[in-house]
């Protein structure tokens, strides 16, 4: 733990690490940017590991309790490694209406893992999410971030597969 | 900035604008691009070039109609045309300027009719990312005349007689708010705006941020100076990617405007505004628990009072409204509160938008006047339930509000109606559902979302949540018994009177109104282990139902 006044050094020489700092110092290392530099860390590296949050939690001077709180707290923060594609099924209420379940249980059973997982391999992480705001077009499906509407269990398969193919 | 030079930039759009006999709008919402509404775009704009009309392409938010996207408006004639997709590009520019293209025309009149457009009187018309688009619509005028013409007082007032209630489910009175804020005594004051849109259904704030955001960050700048802010935040949903980025640029040209920052329109009022991500959390709406999320901290409520009203962010005065109160602010300025407070009923003004979602034919965004009935936006608007089935109920206000059955569908929505037959306006999610849904599995779900999204720092509602989930698994997977409904009907009160805040005071709701009107599929499910709609597998019995331990 740093001590009032140091600052800590990178986890590493990865470049990713000066945009993470870069956000820290345009709010002015305040105490209040954690939930902000955590989101700078996710979006350069995908998700959040110990030395990350050790080095945010350092420079911006708040405990480690307070630091591994924040990001276990909100959903959004990711603590593993995602795998190199990631199906992201809403299954918020209009979504669920229109059996967004039987898509979850699909794919779970295609790829064998429970959803938050990834597959053993590393290729595929399986996420659902509470509403993305699409319910025009429900049942709706996150292909690594691109939206589909209008989701059918064919067509998910089809693109798990071509996945799984590459 | 003043209004002549308001009304100056205005008029150098109009007249570039009037360089084009054609203007083609693509909606580009998220709903649209999801049909990659982008690429139409881009085909659009080369088969203009192609032809050599003078045609102008522009990208708008949200038309509403997402279940007939890609959306095209063709002005000035207002042929909207549906389903477009990027084969349509050369057939719709060169039908311009002789018939429509018939087989893409939306002839949907009863659908558009009956609504009134106020919050999205730009939506579908404006680009969102140019200040200019919404300039040329009277963007702005509001706050410059608020600025140069009206005191704070002046402006508290104008808001109080419009009668505007918060849009975000409570229905405070915005007026009150605002002046409970101006009174306060403090050094800064904060102004934040709710985006943490977490009600799974509903879409109102992501489309109005995505469509209209300088309506927002002026409705914000005005609360600002009314109640004496200088600073002011956006929480908004890190799912909302485009809402953000939509956001991020509207900001910066509002600045380059002069239109926030320092000594904005050469007065003493300075204001600015930064966006700040959630991080998916349900209970961030709660403006506690909010506040708490912009400190950097877990977002957990904690007792009110002090209201943040008093001691809000960084313990000073904060005045925290909904994307959609924010965007009602400026039309109430520039057409004064009176006109306001003839749209609607006696005690909810205005108009109301709604995401009319699930079994229903014209999914999509509506605008409607407080006061119509549930009857008239889901039969006609909506287009009624399709594929032959028949209506069972509708769904409002989210995880805090319930199921209405068809027999109270000529009830008249306003937050007083909707609360009497058990539900709630809530943030405006609309969720219709058929013969094909099972009230009691709906019910399941709401509470299942309740007890993953719940922070867990007061008792009741982390394990009765719980508990009240283990209990309609039980019914469910038919392994429950008469006395597990009594207790179940027990819980649901304890957990209402005793929660922290209004994530467990109302994750009751749910199933004391499916249990109002629709006991008999309770009973079926618990008496002779049925579930009429075939949804629920009344084999899985022991399987899940197992009670949840919880640490209480």
């Amino acid at each position: 733990m740093a001590t009032y006044g140091s600052m800590p050094d990178p986890p590493s020489a990865d470049k990713r690490w000066k945009i993470v700092t870069g956000t820290m110092r345009k709010n002015g290392f305040a105490r209040h940017a954690l939930i902000e530099a955590l989101h700078t860390v996710q979006s350069s590296f995908g998700y959040l590991d110990d030395a990350a949050i050790r080095f945010v939690a350092g420079s911006l001077r708040v405990p480690l309790s307070q630091a591994y709180g924040v990001a276990t707290f909100y959903h959004y923060f990711n603590l593993t490694p995602p795998g190199r594609h990631t199906m992201t099924i809403c299954t918020g209420t209009a979504c669920y209406i229109k059996g967004t379940d039987k898509l979850v249980a699909e794919a779970e059973k295609r790829l064998g893992v429970a959803q938050g997982r990834t597959t053993s391999d590393g290729n595929i992480t399986l996420m659902t999410a509470r509403c993305v705001g699409a319910c025009g077009r429900a049942p709706v499906v996150l292909a690594d971030g691109e939206l589909n509407g209008q989701m059918t269990c064919e067509q998910m398969i089809e693109q798990l597969e071509r996945w799984a193919a590459e | 900035m003043n209004l002549e030079e308001l009304e100056q930039i205005a008029e150098n759009l109009r007249e570039g604008n009037a360089r084009f006999d054609h203007e083609i709008n693509v909606c580009m919402g998220t709903g649209c691009l999801s049909q990659h509404s982008d690429r139409l775009k881009d085909e659009l704009a080369k088969a203009v070039a192609a032809s050599g009309k003078k045609v102008l392409v522009r990208r708008t938010g949200c038309m509403g109609l997402c279940a007939a996207g890609p959306l095209v408006l063709i002005d000035p004639d207002k042929t909207l045309y549906q389903h477009v997709n990027t084969a349509h590009a050369e057939t719709v520019v060169n039908s311009l300027g002789s018939e429509p293209v018939a087989e893409l025309q939306c002839n949907l009149r009863a659908h558009f009719e009956e609504q009134v457009h106020v919050v999205l009187e730009n939506s579908g018309h404006i680009d969102p990312e140019k200040i200019d688009d919404y300039i040329a619509r009277d963007g702005y005028k509001a706050l410059v005349k608020a600025l140069t013409e009206m005191t704070p007082g002046d402006v508290i007032r104008e808001v109080t007689e419009s009668g505007l209630r918060g849009r975000g489910g409570g229905g405070y009175p915005t007026g009150l708010k605002w002046s409970t804020v101006a009174k306060a005594a403090g050094d800064a004051k904060y102004v934040i705006c709710n985006g943490d849109e977490g009600d799974p259904g509903a879409f109102m704030d992501r489309s109005v941020l995505e469509s209209d955001p300088q309506r927002v960050l002026e409705g914000m700048a005005i609360a600002a100076y009314a109640v004496g802010a200088s600073k002011g935040y956006v929480y908004v949903r890190a799912e909302y990617p485009l809402a953000v980025s939509r956001l991020t640029a509207s900001l910066r040209e509002a600045r380059r405007r002069g239109l926030l920052g320092a000594n904005i329109c050469n007065t003493q009022f300075s204001f600015d505004v930064e966006i700040r991500l959630g991080a998916g959390a349900f209970v961030c709406g709660e403006e506690t628990a909010l506040i708490a999320s912009i400190e950097g901290k877990r977002g957990t409520p904690r007792p009110r009072p002090p209201y943040p009203a008093v001691g809000g962010l960084w313990n000073k005065p904060t005045l925290i409204n909904n994307v959609e109160t924010f965007a009602n602010i400026p039309p109430i300025l520039r057409n004064g509160g009176k006109w306001f407070a003839r749209l609607g009923t006696e005690k909810s003004k205005g108009t109301k938008v709604f995401a009319l979602t699930g079994k229903i034919t014209n999914t999509g965004l509506v605008e409607v006047p407080m006061g119509i009935s549930l009857r008239q936006i889901i039969e006609g608007i909506g287009g009624g339930v399709p594929g032959g089935h028949a209506f069972k109920a509708v769904q409002t206000g989210g995880p805090s509000g319930g199921c209405i059955p068809k027999e109270l569908l000529d009830i008249e929505v306003s937050y007083e109606s909707l609360i009497q037959a058990g539900s709630m306006m809530g943030s405006g999610g609309m969720i219709v559902m058929d013969d094909t849904s099972c009230m009691v599995n709906v019910a399941r779900f709401f509470i299942e979302f309740c007890m993953t999204e719940s922070c867990g720092k007061c008792i009741p509602c982390r394990a009765g949540t719980a508990q009240l989930h283990t209990l309609l698994t039980r019914i469910c997977s038919g392994s429950a018994s008469i006395a597990d409904l009594d207790l179940l009907i027990d819980l649901c009160g304890t957990v209402k009177e005793t929660s922290l805040c209004g994530l467990g005071q109302t994750a009751p709701n749910p199933i004391l109104s499916t249990l109002r009107y629709f006991k008999d599929e309770y009973m079926e499910h618990i008496v002779h282990k049925r579930c009429p709609a075939g949804v629920c597998n009344m084999q899985a019995r022991q399987t899940d139902a197992s009670p949840l331990e919880v640490m209480a």
